[in-house]
C-alpha cells in the first residue's frame, strides 16, 4: 500500500498537517508506525514527519531535564548526565531498535511495551504537545489516561525535575534479558527526608493498557523507611489499581502474582 | 507517488525512486537490487534485515526509505573486497556460525557495527550487540565465538 509522506522543517508545520487529516500519523523512529505501514493498516494514509532539530534536543541540567520527543534511546544512553535513565533505555529492544526508538514514540507504545513511558510517569514528567490549538503542556498521567481517546496531537518533548541522587529505581521483568518484552516493569522515585520516604512515585508498565501509577503503594510508603518492615504495607497493596491483561507474554493472573515480589525487591534495592 | 532518494550504498552513490511509505528493506531489495539484505518479520523483531546507516545498526524493514536521503548505508554486499572475505565472514565459516543462514546477514552487520566501534569487545558486549538478532537454529554460541575470533584476528577493515 502506498501512503503519502509529508516532511516539514518545523514542528509547528508538522503539527498543523497532523491535525488537518484524519489518516495522518506522525513518524517518530518508525518502530511502531512502520509496522502499521508494512501491514497496510488502513488507519495510516499519510506519514507526517519533521526534520526540526528541536525534536532531538537533550537539555540536561542539575535541576530540570528536557528531552525532545525525537531523542532516541541510543541518544539517552550516550548522555552521561542521564545515567539514571540508562537502565531503562538499555532494556528497550536491541541496539538497532534503540537507534530508532524515540521518547515520543514510547509514550504511544501499547502494553506490554512502553517501559520508558513508565519511567517518565514515575518521574512526574510534563508532556509538551503541539496541535491545531497551538502549544500546551499536560501532566504525563493525564496524557497517558487520554492517549487512546483520539486527537492527532504532536508530542514535542517531555520535561521533569532531576530526581535526587539514587532515588530513582527501575526494573523490567522479561523472559529474555535485558531486552525482551515486559512481563511487567516498575519505576519508582523514592525521595527520602530524614531517612523516611516523602512523596514516592511508583509506576507500573504492562499492568494496564498504559503505564499506571501505584497510588495505594505510594500512600502506604509515605513516612516509612526502606527496610523489610517499612515496605511491607506498600507490598501488601501492590496490585491495587492495576488491571493487567492476558497476552502472549504472560497472563494477567501471573502478572498480579509476581508484582508484589518484584516491587518488594525494588524497594529494598535487592534487584530483580 | 514515487519519490527520488539518493544515498551511498557500500560506498557507491545510488539514486532510486521509492513508493510512498516504502521501507528501506524493500527499497534495497526490489528497487536497488541488493539481495544480501534479508527480510524476516517486517516488524522490527527478528533483526535479519540489519544494515548500518552512518555506521549505526538499523532495521531496514522499519526504516522509512525516504529518511535515508544523503545517508551512508552498508550491507553485507559491501563487506567483501574482491576475492577476500571480511574477517567476520571468514570467522563465521570457520566457527560454523551459519546453520540455515537466514539470520547471518543481520548477525554480520550487527557484529560489524560493534567491531567498528569497539575492536576488542568482551563476550558480554558481543551478546549485547546481537541482542536484537534472532537465530531460530539457536546457534548463538558459534556466532558469539565467531565474532570474538574476528575481533582477535585484528585485521578487520572498516568499509
Amino acid at each position: 500500500m502506498t501512503v503519502a509522506v509529508k516532511t516539514f522543517g518545523r514542528i509547528g508545520e508538522a503539527a498543523a498537517a497532523l491535525s488537518a487529516e484524519r489518516g495522518a500519523r506522525f513518524f517518530g523512529g518508525g518502530t511502531i508506525l512502520m509496522r502499521m505501514v508494512n501491514e497496510a493498516d488502513p488507519d495510516v494514509a499519510t506519514i507526517v514527519r519533521s526534520t526540526d532539530p528541536a525534536l532531538a534536543r537533550l537539555a540536561v541540567s542539575s535541576g530540570r531535564i528536557e528531552l525532545g520527543a525525537g531523542a532516541t534511546m541510543a541518544a539517552i544512553l550516550a548522555e552521561r548526565d542521564l545515567a539514571f535513565l540508562h537502565p531503562v533505555a538499555r532494556t528497550i529492544g536491541g541496539p538497532a531498535i534503540r537507534e530508532a526508538a524515540t521518547i515520543g514514540g514510547n509514550l504511544f507504545a501499547h502494553s506490554p511495551y512502553g517501559d520508558f513511558a513508565t519511567a517518565l510517569l514515575a518521574l512526574d514528567a510534563i508532556v509538551a504537545i503541539a496541535g491545531g490549538f497551538g502549544q500546551r503542556e499536560q501532566p504525563i498521567e493525564e496524557f497517558l489516561a487520554g492517549r487512546d481517546r483520539g486527537g492527532r496531537q504532536l508530542v514535542t518533548g517531555v520535561s521533569f525535575r532531576r530526581p535526587a541522587a539514587d532515588s530513582f529505581r527501575f526494573v523490567k521483568v522479561a523472559r529474555i534479558r535485558p531486552k525482551g518484552v515486559a512481563v511487567l516493569s516498575i519505576a519508582a522515585q523514592l525521595p527520602l527526608a530524614s531517612g523516611r520516604i516523602s512523596g514516592a512515585r511508583i509506576a507500573y508498565g504492562a499492568m494496564d493498557r498504559a503505564p499506571v501509577r501505584a497510588k495505594a503503594a505510594e500512600r502506604a510508603l509515605e513516612g516509612r523507611t526502606l527496610d523489610a518492615a517499612g515496605v511491607a504495607p506498600a507490598v501488601a497493596v501492590a496490585a491495587e489499581g492495576a488491571a493487567p491483561v492476558d497476552d502472549a507474554i504472560a497472563s494477567a493472573w501471573w502478572r498480579r502474582e509476581i508484582l508484589p515480589v518484584h516491587l518488594r525487591r525494588l524497594l529494598l534495592g535487592a534487584g530483580a | 507517488m514515487r519519490t527520488p532518494v539518493q544515498f551511498s550504498l557500500n560506498g557507491e552513490e545510488v539514486a532510486a525512486f521509492v513508493e510512498g511509505g516504502a521501507n528501506l528493506l524493500d527499497a534495497l531489495r526490489e528497487t536497488v537490487g541488493d539481495l544480501t539484505v534479508k527480510g524476516g518479520c517486517w516488524q522490527g523483531t527478528c533483526g535479519t534485515c540489519t544494515v548500518l546507516i552512518d555506521g549505526a545498526p538499523r532495521l531496514a524493514c522499519i526504516t522509512l526509505a525516504e529518511t535515508c536521503a544523503g545517508r551512508s548505508i552498508e550491507t553485507v554486499a559491501g563487506l567483501r573486497r574482491g576475492p577476500d572475505l571480511h574477517p567476520l565472514q571468514t570467522a563465521f565459516i570457520e566457527h560454523f556460525a551459519a546453520q540455515c543462514g537466514y539470520c547471518t546477514p543481520g548477525m554480520l552487520m550487527a557484529a560489524k557495527a560493534l567491531l567498528d566501534r569497539k575492536p576488542s569487545p568482551t563476550r558480554e558486549e558481543v551478546v549485547e550487540a546481537i541482542g536484537g538478532n534472532i537465530c531460530r537454529c539457536t546457534g548463538y554460541e558459534p556466532i558469539i565465538e565467531a565474532i570474538l575470533a574476528a575481533s582477535r584476528a585484528g585485521d578487520r577493515r572498516s568499509a
